[in-house]
């Protein structure tokens, strides 16, 4: 990355709009996605969950500067990599924690676990178990809020995996035509399990089939909090204006395995050690600091005060009750 | 009954009569077969190469086989499956994967409008020598898009056969049956199954497709279970042993073309029967095994109404407790049995 000065730091935050509240807000939101998702991971190792879960360390600029473009009123549909978006879009940790551990009180009833986690109330439609399972579905969403003479938008996520289901290009292709208020952001984690996308794709990028619905697509480093947030914010205000939908995809890297039975054979350690190296957490840090929004003192507590939330969390989660084995016929209708 | 089958299909003998392998290992194990055995039989799918299968089935056959033949695809199943037909009704012999069997939704209308009819539509001038391979089943904490278990939709199409195998004997025999087969098959596994360990013979053997078989003799009950359930009945059974009350259990092991014979027999023998499967009740293939009895020779047998136990009609919730619940566990075997042979119903 080329050398910054104070003064590059400082435009790129004010020409970005955000205030210094809503990036420390953001940062804190990082952190807490992180510190959930470490937990996790741990309390999967202690055989405290089953099942099983896809982590996004590494990833949080994406979900966090994506949702920092949306309104509370937006919807978004998120995948099976879930819980960072749904942290981003304002969910409650203990209650995603008491989900996650299949508890009564939990967001979807202890019947959805981490890879259906949903926030119905808070607009998020859902994490997902099938690969661009919500890409369809949000097309419908936009058709709804057009239909609703509302200014709100949809935005689904999606991996790189996805774009080659044939799902994509038919819900691509619909809200171009009818000009949805959707923004369809695909996460090119590089991977779709152990499938490289370079092996996938015979495409160079992503947005590039963007092209081929007559939509904007834009590919912008998807561990910059920066660049994510005003693409997003970019193809939002494009929806809001009822232009129709836009394909942003923000480049990454998921740091840990597929799942939690992946022997991770088709990478090497050295190239997750270059990618740790790009930090997105402490990438925004050296940005708020370097910009002299905030001190490094200031900012060295968060992970701190993240990992208390999620231990907090933790604690609700189990002390609460199980589902009772004699309501499981309840919900399949309404 | 088991050695016949295995000497009648094979003609080698018997070898290491004590040789153990996991049900995963017997299915490597039979693609490893084929796959030296002829040249137009490989394989497709997701993350089937190099990660060696989301279960591990497929470990190693990248190294022996190469990336041609252990072809890694991109997360499009309609294109798995239709690649699996178009290469099938041309000369080759394909075994895709499908990675769940939930995930073979997004497959349906290549395997069941153009798969399935193929042969029939062309009035019997092509073939479509395929078989697809797909793991169900709930169990693992996958919740509700991860634990299907959907072959009764499968076993209504006319023109496809369904395999289900409960033991790695049968998981290796059938699965080389299937792929000699010129027909679509879809040979459904159960996850839970995959590290479960039984007699395997080394070499190549087939168990013929459509032959149902009596896992354990009895005369009390009769209780046809399919996949996961054949161990379950089988543990119900000992455990009702101790009471006195003899299960017989049978396993249909191919669903679709099924062979009624068998259950008819035992029945007649039983005047009992409990039908136990994983899918939801409702439509599931426990209807249809209920069905054959009472249409035949079975129905004057009967001492008792049949009895069907099998999942709730309910998606497969993610409360380790409620997933149990949703779906047959021994102890609601023995239950719904005991209650049978005693004539509590
Ligand atoms: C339709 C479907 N096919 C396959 C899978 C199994 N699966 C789950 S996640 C995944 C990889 C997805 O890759 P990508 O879309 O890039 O998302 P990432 O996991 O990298 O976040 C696969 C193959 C699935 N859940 N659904
Ligand atoms: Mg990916």
């Amino acid at each position: 990355m080329p050398y910054q000065t104070v003064t590059d730091e400082r435009k790129q935050i004010e020409t970005s709009g955000l205030t210094p509240e809503q990036l420390l807000e953001a940062l804190r939101k990082m952190h807490l996605i992180r510190a959930f998702e470490e937990k996790a991971e741990a309390l999967y190792a202690l055989g405290k969950i089953h099942g099983t879960m896809h982590l996004s360390i590494g990833q949080e600029a994406s979900a966090v500067g994506a949702c920092l473009a949306l309104r509370p009123d937006d919807t978004i549909l998120s995948t099976h990599r879930g819980h960072g978006h749904c942290i981003a879009k304002g969910a409650e940790p203990p209650l995603m924690m008491a989900e996650f551990f299949g508890k009564e009180v939990g967001y979807c009833r202890g019947r959805g676990g981490s890879m259906h986690i949903a926030d119905v109330a808070g607009g998020n439609l859902g994490a997902n178990g099938i690969v661009a399972g919500g890409l369809p579905i949000s097309t419908g969403v936009g058709l709804s809020l057009q239909m609703q003479h509302t200014d709100r938008v949809c935005l689904t996520f999606f991996g790189d995996g996805a774009a080659n289901e044939g799902a994509f290009h038919e819900a691509l292709n619909l809200a171009a035509i009818w000009r949805l208020p959707v923004v369809y952001v695909c996460e090119n984690n590089q991977y779709a399990m152990s499938m490289p996308m370079k092996a996938a794709f015979p495409i160079r990028q992503i947005s590039e089939r963007a092209a081929a619905y007559g939509i904007p697509g834009v590919t912008v480093d998807g561990n910059d909090l920066l660049a994510v947030y005003e693409a997003v914010q970019t193809a939002v205000s494009r929806a809001r204006a009822g232009e129709g939908p836009s394909l942003i995809e923000n480049v990454t890297y998921r740091w840990r395995g597929h799942s939690k039975s992946d022997r991770q054979r088709y990478r090497t350690r050295d190239e997750v050690k270059e990618w740790q190296a790009r930090d997105p957490i402490i990438r925004l840090e050296n940005l708020l600091v370097g910009a002299d929004l905030f001190t490094a003192e200031q900012l060295a507590d968060l992970g701190a005060e993240a990992r208390q939330t999620i231990e907090d969390s933790v604690a609700f989660a189990e002390a609460q009750a199980d589902p009772d084995p004699a309501t499981i016929l309840e919900g399949v209708y309404a | 009954m088991r050695e016949q089958v295995l000497e009648k299909a094979s003609g080698e003998p018997l070898q290491a009569a004590n040789r153990e392998l996991t049900y995963s290992h017997a299915i490597r194990e039979a693609l490893q077969l084929a796959m030296r055995r002829d040249e137009r039989v490989f394989m497709l799918g997701e993350d089937i190469g190099v990660y060696g299968g989301a279960f591990g089935v497929s470990d190693g056959l990248i190294e022996e086989f190469g990336a041609e033949r252990v072809r890694d695809t991109p997360i499009s199943e309609a294109v798995i499956a239709g690649a699996a037909i178009g290469a099938a009704v041309t000369g080759m012999r394909p075994v895709a994967e499908i990675q769940f069997m939930d995930f073979i939704t997004l497959s349906m209308e290549q395997l069941v409008l153009q798969g399935a009819k193929m042969r029939f539509m062309f009035g019997g001038k092509a073939s479509v020598p395929m078989v697809l391979r797909t793991p169900a089943g709930s169990g693992t904490g996958a919740a509700a898009q991860h634990s299907e278990s959907l072959e009764a939709w499968f076993v209504h199409v006319p023109g496809l056969k369904v395999v289900m195998p409960s033991t790695p004997y049968d998981a290796k025999g059938l699965l080389l049956a299937a792929i000699e087969d010129d027909n679509p098959v879809i040979f459904v596994e159960h996850k839970l199954l995959y590290r479960t360990k039984g007699h395997v013979p080394e070499g190549y053997y087939t168990v013929p497709l459509s032959q149902s078989e009596v896992k354990r003799e009895g005369r009390d009950v009769t209780v046809v279970a399919t996949s996961i359930m054949v161990p379950r009945a089988l543990e119900a059974a000992d455990l009702l042993a101790q009471e006195g009350i003899e299960l017989e259990v049978v396993d249909p092991r191919t669903l679709k073309p099924y062979d009624a014979d068998t259950v008819t027999r035992s029945v007649c023998k039983t005047g009992r029967v409990l039908i136990v499967h994983e899918a939801p009740k409702t439509a599931g293939f426990g209807a249809e095994v209920a069905a054959e009895i009472v249409a035949g020779e079975a129905f004057d047998y009967l001492d008792a109404p049949i009895r069907r136990l099998a999942g709730l009609d309910v998606p497969i919730p993610y409360n380790r407790e409620l997933e149990r619940t949703a779906v047959p566990q021994v102890a609601d075997i023995v239950r719904e049995a005991r209650a049978l042979a005693r004539g509590e119903y």
